[in-house]
């Protein structure tokens, strides 16, 4: 008999949810050919992941930021604009150049959607940058450093009425709602609910119907996307997402420099709000697991790389909340899908704190032989090919690199080709270059 | 009691450093005295700061109590502050790219190693630059920028530099999260800083070869 979940050890876990990848249901191959290359790339990813015996040959990925559209002879405001050409584009791009796995058509986002509740947040392409510009994100604090109690206190009711009303301009009446968590007896509850009835409160509501519409429009699109390019040979490489707590809070509410402050004027409410966030970020990249049937989750690394803060500071506040997080997806037989930005070097030692053959770690700018002999008998180590070879390189360079990674991070198994970072308008003859080259050369015998 | 303010603020002791500040206030001392003493503060951040001592956080906090401190000092002064200062070198981010994190930590190194910067911010068009070294004279440019799509607005903002019969005047350093010597060929640029410190470097080099 089959054994129940919660009966389950996390390492029975995780091979459950890479059995029901390697298996999707509901998916009708557009070839045997697309269903034999699907099932050799998921279990390549796989082998590479749990190192558990060598894969067939280095598994390449290529993530891309805009990439596909501009490859396509499209901006990157065209394709978050018009749904159809983004899904166009990114299978035109997954088609042509064959990676292993693909990583949906979700960098767009609903441009639309962004517009209807005037998006103070990010920049995006005809909205603050040109139509060529990939987005980039407005720091601030959009949580005040005074603001960490009420925070803590009720984290749901001031995203509510404290970060959405900053973030998005047409929220701004959100500043009137009620904490329905005081809603008790029948007395008294009427007088909770009059903010509901403001013109301006109203107002806001029909505004995020509209934008709500508008995101499950988008989120057809991109469903079939999801649907599609398993079909035809890809599995997908990432379930959904999810951050650090150090990153959940400097990144988008206290800003880089708010949250820097606060690692000295008021250590102790930064570390209680990264616990407290900590579990409704675990619950996402679990959820997010469960809904698309894919161990893989993943998780971009922003504020603890090298010269972003001491070892003493990222050990105090970085890596302790980072490994609960992960410890709590690897229970749940979750694969968390790391990727460093920037500098890691000052780091390996810190991170190899981790259980065998469960995360992986794409690397941005490391020594990625050091990586290799500090991280190599725990964690699939990936990424690397640098930007400014893929941008302006010839494909001699590119494939001088990638046969170096290949040969200083191949033995054995345990790494990935991929690009460093998410790559825009690049030479598609270098990408071309860096997916054949490891075909040919990456296989081991 | 002029030492206890340099080193409490070179310690990042925040509290212990506004303390002092208001006593010498109190004590009716010449503000532009107080002013000095940060200064010096803030130069042996910066020197902790090149020996890897110091990281981006302190950095970033040391700013926030210079922050504290000029804003309890101005009241009052009553003249502005006269600083012999190196080199005028102009920065920013250029057109297309608003990062400023990178370009706030090279500005904070060449201010407190005693470069008179302008810095234009981020998003900056090659226009704008060129403008600005014709304005100031500065024989030092400093481009930043965090997207591999700000290659081209480097390499468009060196040639409006050229077109502007500029390029031999100015000494050009370009930086960010990608940027290497590949670049820095593709760019036109003199060099490249793979760092703050490299940065520091380069403008002390290009002053005294002048």
């Amino acid at each position: 008999m089959e054994k129940k979940w919660e009966e389950m050890t996390p390492d029975e876990k995780q091979e459950a949810r890479f059995q029901k990848w390697l298996s999707p249901e509901g998916v009708k191959f557009a070839s045997p050919e697309a269903e034999k290359l699907y099932k050799e790339r998921a279990t390549r990813i796989k082998d590479a992941i749990q190192m558990k015996k060598k894969p067939d040959r280095v598994p390449v990925l290529l993530i891309p930021s805009f990439f596909p559209a501009f490859y396509s002879g499209l901006t990157p405001r065209d394709v978050m604009y018009d749904y159809e050409k983004a899904n166009n584009a990114w299978k035109k791009f997954y088609v042509d150049f064959q990676p292993d796995a693909h990583f949906g058509c979700v960098a767009p986002g609903p441009g639309r959607f962004f517009d209807i509740l005037d998006y103070k947040l990010y920049k995006w392409p005809g909205h603050g940058v040109p139509n060529n510009i990939t987005y980039q994100c407005n720091e601030g604090e959009y949580m005040k450093a005074d603001e960490y109690e009420a925070f803590l206190q009720d984290p749901t009711h001031f995203f509510n009425t404290t970060v959405m009303p900053r973030i998005f301009g047409a929220l701004e009446p959100f500043k009137q709602l009620p904490n329905v968590t005081t809603i008790n007896e029948m007395y008294g509850t009427g007088i909770i609910f009059y903010p509901y009835g403001l013109p301006d409160v109203q107002t806001a509501f029909k505004a995020l119907l509209e934008a709500g519409s508008e995101a499950l429009k988008w989120l057809g699109y991109f469903m079939a996307f999801e649907k599609e390019m398993p079909a035809l040979g890809f599995p997908s490489g990432q379930a959904g997402y999810t951050k650090a707590p150090y990153d959940i809070l400097g990144d988008t509410l206290r800003g880089t420099r708010g949250i820097m402050a606060d690692m000295y004027r008021q250590p102790e409410k930064l570390i209680e709000a990264m616990d407290k966030m900590t579990p409704f970020w675990i619950q996402k990249g679990i959820i997010e697991s469960n809904m698309n049937s894919n161990p893989l989750i993943f998780l971009p690394l922003h504020k603890g790389a090298d010269g972003f803060m001491s070892d003493e500071q990222y050990k105090k506040f970085y890596w302790p909340y980072l490994k609960k997080l992960l410890l709590g997806l690897i229970d749940a037989g979750v694969v968390p899908f790391l990727w460093a930005e920037g500098g890691s070097n000052s780091r390996l030692e810190v991170i190899q704190d981790l259980p065998k053959g469960k995360t992986v770690w794409l690397f941005d700018a490391v020594d990625m032989i050091k990586a290799k002999e500090i991280l190599g008998d725990v964690a699939c180590i990936a990424g690397n090919m640098p930007m400014d070879l893929l941008t302006i390189g010839t494909p001699q360079q590119v494939k001088d690199y990638a046969k170096k990674l290949i040969d200083n991070c191949g033995e054995g198994g345990g790494y990935i080709i991929a690009n460093c970072a998410f790559f825009d308008d690049v030479k598609p003859e270098n990408v071309r270059t860096m997916v054949e080259f490891t075909k040919e050369y990456g296989v081991y015998k | 009691m002029a030492q206890d303010l340099v080193n409490t603020l070179a310690d990042l002791k925040e509290q212990e450093a506004i303390g002092i500040v208001k006593d010498r206030l109190s004590a009716g001392e010449d503000p532009l005295k107080i002013l000095e003493d940060a200064r010096k503060g803030m130069e042996i951040v910066g020197n902790r700061f090149a020996s890897s001592e110091y990281f981006i956080p302190d950095l970033v906090y040391s700013g926030e109590i210079l922050k504290a401190v000029s804003e309890l000092v101005k009241p009052k002064l009553t003249k502005a502050a006269e600083s012999k200062k190196l080199d005028k070198i102009v920065f920013g981010t250029v057109a297309g790219d608003i990062h400023d994190i990178g370009k706030d930590i090279v500005v904070f190194m060449l201010d407190v190693n005693g470069f008179e910067v302008h810095d234009l911010g981020v998003d900056i068009p090659a226009q704008k630059f060129v403008e600005k070294i014709k304005e100031t004279d500065a024989p030092i440019v400093g481009l930043s920028g965090f997207l591999t799509l700000a290659f081209d607005s480097m390499k468009e903002t060196v040639e409006a530099m050229k077109a502007a019969g500029l390029r031999d005047k100015v000494k050009v350093m370009i930086g960010g999260g990608q940027i290497t010597e590949e670049v820095r060929k593709y760019t036109g640029a003199d060099a490249y800083g793979k760092d703050a410190m490299a940065g520091v470097s380069l403008a002390k080099k290009w002053a005294s070869a002048k």
